[in-house]
């Protein structure tokens, strides 16, 4: 055991029981830490105090339109995968206020929000795919001419403390996503639970110098060869377990040509655009504001709150909405998800998370749904055309 | 005093690209004619006996609305064509036509052309032809009217 | 996505400020145009303002604790720091501000997104295609190539509205047409016989109109189904494709590119467009549902 100083790019074992002085670590220096835990039948992403509070020997059964915690095979720390939260909830509310207003007279003035001395997240167990989840976000509240403050701030001062997945669950597919089941970067720490003759360490790769400054003075080990190996080992396998896939070969262009394909009226006998699928996904970012005064008519709130593309006010303008059908509804979901998001941000805004599929009330699959349409592509790519009469 | 009239009938956009006997044979049927302002050119219900081609002013189109008097539907300006009604059975005009400015046009004589293109098939294909492609604009055109795109205002 | 447009600049303190908070502009007058329509003539309560905007884009009015909507900027640029807004009555918000008096405060968050080309179109034929308060959007564009008739050739305006008591800036228009070598024909839907003007959709006047395709371009705004319909008429007159210029509308609730109310297809109306060349958006041109 050694508490020498670590380094960006090295790696280290922890072994087990020290992982709770990393929690300790992140509290001492400020931290509001972040991480799984078990309430209400499901695990969630709450403030964490100790390794006691993550579910412990929990683990999730998923499968479309059904989500169930059950006890793991052993006792193992991060035996589950995602839950209905996802850490947007932490960086971007679902309800903020914006700002105030009050009037004088005539005139009005605008009280911006106090600074409060912004929050300082650490987010403890954060899967490979809601890493990727994290960066797109990134790019659309951080990369553009227009940056959103509060997120911006939140951004900042975030440490981020990365699981590996182990053990995909049966809604997952990040694999087909690159996105996991190993987090590749993003990450202050990552970490790989593993698991050896009832023995438990962890493999620990440090992303940042902040990473490294947390882990100085926290027992912990080279890492050995065999550590490394296992730790490859059990990722393989959890990248060759993955309970879905997506076959994102020209995805893109295949929906882009089918627009008027006739699964989107099959999906759309489903759907009860019920908006789910966009509130647990990890990506979704959209938006409405609400404005209210209070009963003297003198002081006035505007409020943001998620929004999802599935309501239909989300299209309205004057007349009526542009998306009136729950079909052009799903549509606009999926092809904005899988396709226009790349034009857009230069990613897929997919990542492979599978919340939308486990908490979709009648079980819409998305990498069903792509399938089938791939299955019956309507207008098929001149290449491919000139393949089959061939 | 025909024979000045052939040029004129050449160079119209509408006849473009036609016989030279072809357009002898509709200068034949030509004659020049000016309107005032709010004269009529022809009635809802007359025969339609004539068709014009609009060389200066604009023609309305126009129907009688109960509780709103005279609407104009359509107008036809510089370059275009006043009237089909001549070309297809019952050859009755099914609106007004009134000048809105002072006109000038070329009056053709609907009935002696219609006997030209009995006699002449080729000549009859040609303004059939023409005909269609502005009765299809308008068509189009009214369909767009249909759909009152500016929106509700009452 | 690469943008074809010219895309204005944001100023790096616009864009490092919050975004969402709006600055205050006191109503100068309140303008009814016509029945449905009014223009609001804003100043800024901060004397040291320093906005500016291109033809073309658009702000994001807010009326206190009512709401906040989308509208494009329909003063002259070169008339800053007045600014006019010119819209219809068609939501609550938009009833509000009709509602308006003089030193009334709103506020405006803008300008927001892509312009008219106005600067490509030097040496070469304009004809800007309105239909209804699509014109409101194109009159600061209107202002500029008047403002520097000399650098271009012809220009055309081709105006449709619904009836002659709908067309707007009326007055203005025969200002131009009498000062300026501006071609101007408005046409309407339907009119009482005492109307000594056009009668029929603007496409109609599209096919006469005195410009040289070849050489020409085109600023179209209007109800969507108005711009399919132009753009047939000018593709059959020969435009080409790239030199069509269209503005989109769509639900917008930030402005800047978070709210994703306004995606069109791959794009946000608010941030790539609202002006869009004809190429960008024609794959999804009439498609429904988009």
């Amino acid at each position: 055991m050694t508490t020498e100083p670590v380094h960006a790019g090295g790696t280290v074992a922890l072994e087990g029981e020290q992982l709770d002085r990393l929690i300790t670590a992140l509290s001492e220096r400020k931290f509001e830490v972040l991480g799984p835990k078990l309430h209400d039948g499901a695990i969630v992403y709450d403030r964490l105090s100790s390794l006691n509070d993550l579910p412990s020997g929990w683990s999730d059964e998923q499968s479309p339109g059904k989500y169930r915690i059950k006890r793991g095979k052993g006792d193992a720390l991060f035996g589950y995968v995602v839950g209905p939260h996802s850490w947007k909830k932490f960086l971007y509310p679902p309800v903020q206020r914006m700002w105030q207003a009050e009037r004088n007279g005539k005139g009005l003035h605008i009280l911006p929000n106090h600074d409060s001395a912004p929050s300082k997240f650490a987010f403890f167990g954060v899967r490979p795919c809601e890493l990727s989840a994290l960066a797109i976000q990134d790019k659309i509240f951080l990369g553009g001419p227009y940056v959103d403050p509060g997120y911006k701030a939140r951004r900042e001062n975030l440490f981020l403390v990365a699981v590996n997945c182990t053990q995909p669950g049966g809604n997952c597919f990040c694999a087909s996503m690159n996105t996991g089941p190993k987090a590749v970067a993003g990450f202050d720490l990552a970490l790989t639970e593993l698991s050896q003759d009832g023995h438990r360490s962890f493999l620990v790769e440090i992303g940042t110098a902040a990473g490294a400054a947390m882990l100085s003075g926290i027992p912990h080990r080279p890492a050995t060869d065999a550590d490394k190996q296992l730790a490859e080992r059990v990722l393989a396998h959890a990248a060759r377990h993955m309970g879905r896939k997506l076959d994102t070969r020209d995805l893109k262009d295949l929906l882009y040509r089918n627009y008027e394909h006739p699964q989107w009226d099959k999906v759309a006998e489903r759907c009860l655009s019920c908006a789910n699928c966009t509130l647990v996904c990890p990506t979704c970012f959209c938006t409405t504001v609400e404005d209210s005064t209070d009963i003297t008519g003198n002081h006035a709130e505007r409020w943001r709150r998620w929004d999802s593309c599935f309501t239909v006010d989300f299209s309205y303008i004057h007349g009526g909405s542009v998306r009136a059908t729950p079909r052009s509804r799903y549509r606009q979901w999926m092809v904005h998800k899988l396709a226009a998001w790349l034009d857009q941000f230069g990613v897929s805004g997919c990542v492979g998370c599978g919340r939308c599929i486990t908490w979709c009330p009648v079980g819409i699959d998305i990498t069903a749904e792509a399938s089938a349409i791939r299955q019956s592509d309507q207008a098929k790519a001149p290449a491919e055309q000139g393949r089959e009469s061939e | 005093m025909i024979h000045t009239l052939e040029p004129i009938v050449e160079q119209h956009p509408f006849f473009l690209g036609m016989e030279e006997r072809h357009i002898a044979l509709i200068a034949g049927c030509a004659k020049n004619v000016r309107f005032e302002s709010d004269q009529v050119i022809f009635h809802e219900g007359e025969r339609a006996d004539h068709f014009y081609l609009i060389r200066q002013g604009l023609v309305a189109v126009q129907c009688v609305i109960p509780n709103k008097g005279l609407t104009t539907v359509h107008t036809v300006g510089p370059d275009e064509v006043l009237g089909w009604s001549w070309l297809f059975a019952p050859h009755r005009f099914h609106f007004d036509g009134r000048a809105q400015q002072p006109t000038l046009a070329l009056e053709f004589d609907g009935k002696c052309l219609r006997g030209k293109c009995d006699e002449d098939h080729d000549l009859g294909y040609e303004i059939y032809k023409r005909f269609t492609q502005i009765v299809t604009e308008r068509l189009e055109a009214t369909r767009m009217q249909l759909l009152d795109v500016y929106g509700k205002r009452d | 996505m690469a943008s074809a447009i010219e895309q204005p600049e944001i100023a790096a303190a616009a864009a490092a400020a919050d975004p969402m908070l709006p600055a205050l502009y006191s109503i100068q007058r309140v303008r009814q145009e016509t029945d449905d329509t009014f223009t609001l003539e804003l100043v800024p309560e901060d004397s040291h303002s320093s906005f500016g905007f291109r033809p073309g884009q658009f702000n994001m009015v807010y009326i206190f604790g009512v709401g906040e909507v989308p509208i494009s900027i329909s003063s002259d640029p070169g008339s800053l720091p007045m600014l006019k807004h010119t819209t219809r009555e068609v939501g609550t918000v938009t009833r509000a501000m009709r509602q308006l008096k003089r030193g009334d405060v709103v506020g405006i968050r803008g300008p927001y997104g892509s312009c008219w080309p106005v600067a490509k179109a030097v040496e070469r034929d304009v004809v800007i295609v309105a239909g209804g308060i699509g014109l409101a959007p194109l009159r600061p564009a209107l202002y500029r190539l008047m403002a520097e008739r000399e650098k271009f050739r012809k220009i055309v305006l081709l105006y449709g509205t619904r009836t002659p008591e709908d067309i707007l800036y009326r007055q203005e228009l025969e200002h131009w047409r009498g000062k300026f070598d501006l071609e101007i024909q408005v046409t309407v839907d339907r009119a009482a016989s005492n109307w000594r003007g056009n009668v029929g959709v603007v496409t109609t006047l599209i096919p006469r109109a005195p410009f040289d395709p070849s050489n020409t371009f085109a600023l179209v705004c209007g109800p969507e189904v108005m711009m399919r319909f132009t753009v047939m008429e000018l593709e059959k007159r020969g435009v080409a494709t790239e030199r069509i210029y269209l503005s989109a509308e769509r639900n917008m609730k930030c402005g800047i590119g978070f709210c994703g109310h306004c995606q069109l297809g791959a794009v946000f109306v608010c941030k790539d467009g609202p002006v869009f060349a004809l190429n960008q958006i024609a794959a999804i041109l009439g498609k429904s549902e988009i």
